[in-house]
């Protein structure tokens, strides 16, 4: 009945020629029961009404059903529920499944792209993607070799498809996509490749590009407006996507967009972060290299950039700003303001205002962070908004061909892509976190197209003076900028958090142990061992009036490539080598989802 | 006998070689030590390189654990353009082989094939690194490391001492990387 009613909506909808996904989107995603895109909500806060699983009785959670997707890759992101039906895709090549949740999981669909195998090995770090996005009675599937699909939800029919890069130069897919009224918001990778980043957006309906807003290049390429947007209440001026740059390397200047995007329906925003410039070398790069490391405000409409923060100008580590932007409505200082928060990979954790882009807070995440001093917070300062570097942990001071030692973060960041959570009733984000630091060597590179364009040598190793762990799974209140509670991890955190109304945080970790832990102490109240590392984001949703938890396993990614087989710590001299846990002892390959309930 | 050219013109010509001369795919098999001492040790050294008998770059490792040049350098360059998916000091990754095991199995001129040319195993590809000076002026320097790894003859990490790295060496890197 429900679907029947959703159906003829979007019929009504398209009747008027007024072609909004919007309402019907919303409907979707506001409702507890399903899970319609990636990021549970526009707001990227990873909530669920749901609490008929809680703090009281998840100890008692058994596995209710499995599937294994037929593909040993690192598996990131969740299935989604629509309805009656959970879709679930896969790392390369991108089969998509349609599930009937009313007939024990029988497979309705299955969709497999032909994909050029070229598109693998320009691809960083395993062959991952994370996920599909639902909207307007479609999948929306961004391939690897960045093809976008419109798949028919009920039928798996490609409605539509179209091409938003070019592998052979390096540029690929990681991500999931936008659906947002009546367009699809895309993104790319491809920075270690030279590739310069931007998102697209595609019409719902027929896939025709709509708008392209590149990271950096002159003002028509960025879709900048001179006056009218902002870097911290000032005004950018004409060429702000060029004049940090040397000549034309912005060209092939970096920036990607492959992290969460999230969006405010009242203010027609939409949020997201810029990925490192290219190279790693930044001597080879002088400027700060605007606007990539940059938190970016734009007009779904038209693309237009409302404001920019660059976090990290000029950055000397690697610390992509991708990840995502949590949107949540707050007191501060006695007056509710709407917020965007961040945790950046460079160790930082951003609270802004999101409708202006006033720098409200900016306090390490994890105590280990020492490559900066902290941002200065003072408005009438020639230096306000940046981050004061440590001269000791500069790649750029240091210099090339020198080693800089004991860097915290490593390059992999206190957080990667892996989203955080945010629950309104205790207004604590949970954040799956890297315990972990570095050596960096900077040196000269020549680019090629479609050629890795690295320019620097790593060693990473578990935070020293520490736990020896490399991961941290913590509570953070982003108003005071504080850690609330923090639980030590043998492995990076590399698995998205769900919080849930029934007061209970959900986690994956790489051992492959789903974890549920009290929102309000932390304290742990179950896990259980899945059959390979876990890299995925947990998602819930409800069918038949019984509360379901699904994570998908299947180890790789970043992770899968540094811990395998263990990290060393240059620094501690010859013979301590590899007195580190290697994750190839925990857990082999897999690519399996895993759902939970409570006994009947 | 002059020394195996490691320019780029020797690497395209090698482009022309049969996928058939491609060793099979040895993966993570095991090498012990013992079988190789004679494929790796040095015969004599040129400028600051290291060849065996048969004319291949291969590594030198003093008593004080001092390593030459190209041994350093292939560790800097490996962890630039090989370790994100071949894993920390050829470690392998959860979908990539051990490498430093690869070099010692497949031999240097295998080696260098796969590195120019690709492979394609199902879903597990090796790029073509052929046109990427990144890789291609320092072809040697990565072999070199991994032998050393392969043979466990360098531990894991960064080399603590490392000879200097000689002006023939030098003249040759800048003409290469242009």
């Amino acid at each position: 009945m429900k679907k029947l009613l959703a159906f003829s909506s979007a019929i009504a909808i398209g009747a008027a020629g007024w072609a909004s996904a919007n309402d019907g989107l919303m409907a979707e995603i506001s409702n507890p029961d399903q899970w319609a895109i990636q990021t549970g909500d526009y707001k990227n806060q990873r909530y669920s009404q749901l609490d008929q699983i809680n703090a009281d009785n998840v100890g008692d959670l058994q596995v209710s059903w499995t599937f294994s997707t037929g593909v040993l890759r690192g598996h990131e992101g969740s299935p989604l529920v629509v309805g009656d039906t959970m879709y679930l895709h896969t790392p390369f090549p991108n089969i998509v499944y349609a599930l009937d949740l009313a007939n024990d999981g029988k497979i309705k669909w299955k969709y497999e792209p032909k994909q050029d195998p070229d598109v693998i090995p320009v691809m960083c770090c395993d062959t991952v993607n994370r996920g599909v996005a639902y909207a307007d009675g479609k999948i929306f599937l961004h391939q690897a070799d960045t093809t976008v699909v419109a798949l028919n939800a009920e039928t798996g029919a490609v409605e539509w498809s179209a091409v938003n890069g070019d592998p052979s130069i390096g540029e690929t897919n990681t991500a999931t996509v936008l659906p947002v009224k009546d367009k699809v918001i895309v993104g790319i990778s491809g920075g270690e490749f030279g590739v310069r980043g931007s998102v697209t957006a595609y019409d719902i309906n027929s896939g025709e590009q709509v708008w392209r807003a590149y990271s950096m290049g002159p003002d028509s390429d960025i879709l900048a407006d001179p006056e009218a947007t902002t870097h911290l209440g000032e005004p950018v001026g004409a060429d702000s996507g060029t004049n940090t740059w040397e000549g034309d390397q912005w060209m092939i200047g970096g920036g990607t967009t492959w992290g969460w995007y999230s969006y405010d329906e009242e203010e027609n925003l939409f949020y997201y972060g810029t990925g490192n410039p290219s190279t790693w070398n930044p001597a080879q790069r002088p400027g700060d290299n605007r606007w990539s490391m940059t938190i970016m405000a734009r007009d779904v409409d038209t693309g237009m950039a409302k404001w920019f923060y660059q976090m990290t100008p000029h950055d000397e580590w690697d610390y992509d700003g991708i990840n995502e932007m949590i949107l949540t409505e707050q007191e501060v200082d006695g007056e509710t303001r709407k917020l965007l928060t961040h945790f950046d990979r460079n160790g930082l954790a951003y609270t802004m205002d999101r409708v202006s882009g006033e720098l409200l807070v900016a306090e390490k995440f994890d105590p280990a962070v020492n490559w900066t001093t902290g941002v200065d917070m003072d408005p009438g300062s020639e230096t306000y908004g940046r981050p004061a570097v440590v001269a000791q942990y500069s790649t750029e001071q240091n210099g090339e061909d020198v080693n800089s030692t004991n860097i915290c973060p490593a390059a992999l960041g206190t957080k990667d892509q892996q989203p955080a959570a945010y629950s309104p009733k205790t207004e604590l984000f949970y954040v799956p976190t890297n315990h972990v630091c570095m050596d960096y060597e900077p040196f000269r590179v020549s680019y090629t197209a479609g050629q890795p364009y690295v320019g620097a040598t790593l060693a990473m190793y578990p935070a020293p003076d520490s736990h020896g762990g490399m991961g941290n799974f913590i509570a953070w209140d982003n108003v005071a900028g504080e850690i609330k509670w923090s639980l030590p991890e043998q492995f990076s955190v590399w698995s998205g958090a769900l919080a849930t109304a029934g007061d209970v945080v959900f986690y994956g970790t790489l051992e492959g142990y789903l974890k549920a832990v009290s929102a309000e102490s932390g304290e742990e109240l179950y896990k259980f061992k899945t059959p390979s590392g876990i890299i995925g984001n947990v998602m819930t949703y409800s069918h038949g009036g019984k509360q379901y938890v699904g994570i998908l396993s299947g180890v790789g990614g970043w992770a899968g490539i540094g811990l395998a087989a263990g990290l060393t710590n240059p620094n501690d001299g010859l013979g301590a080598v590899g007195g580190y846990a290697a994750l190839s002892d925990y857990t082999a390959l897999g690519g399996q989802l895993t759902v939970f309930a409570l006994p009947d | 006998m002059r020394r195996p050219a490691s320019d780029i013109t020797i690497a395209l010509a090698l482009t022309a070689l049969p996928l058939a001369a491609v060793a099979s795919n040895w993966d993570d098999q095991a090498v012990d030590p013992a079988q190789f001492e004679e494929q790796v040790a040095v015969s004599y050294e040129e400028d600051g390189r290291y060849y065996s008998e048969e004319d291949i770059p291969t590594y030198n490792i003093a008593e004080d654990g001092t390593v030459d040049w190209l041994t350093f350098n292939g560790f800097r360059r490996y962890h630039a353009e090989c370790h994100v998916c071949h894993g920390p000091d050829g470690e392998g990754s959860t979908y990539a082989p051990k490498i430093k095991n690869s070099a010692i199995h497949m031999g240097y001129y295998d080696f260098f094939d796969v590195v120019v040319n690709g492979r394609q195993n199902g879903n597990s590809v090796m790029p073509h690194f052929g046109e990427n000076r990144n890789v291609m002026c320092y072809l040697d320097d990565i072999y070199v490391y991994l032998s050393a790894r392969g043979m466990e003859a360098v531990p894991r990490g960064r080399p603590a001492k490392k000879e200097k790295k000689s002006d023939l060496i030098r003249e040759a890197e800048d003409a290469c990387m242009g």
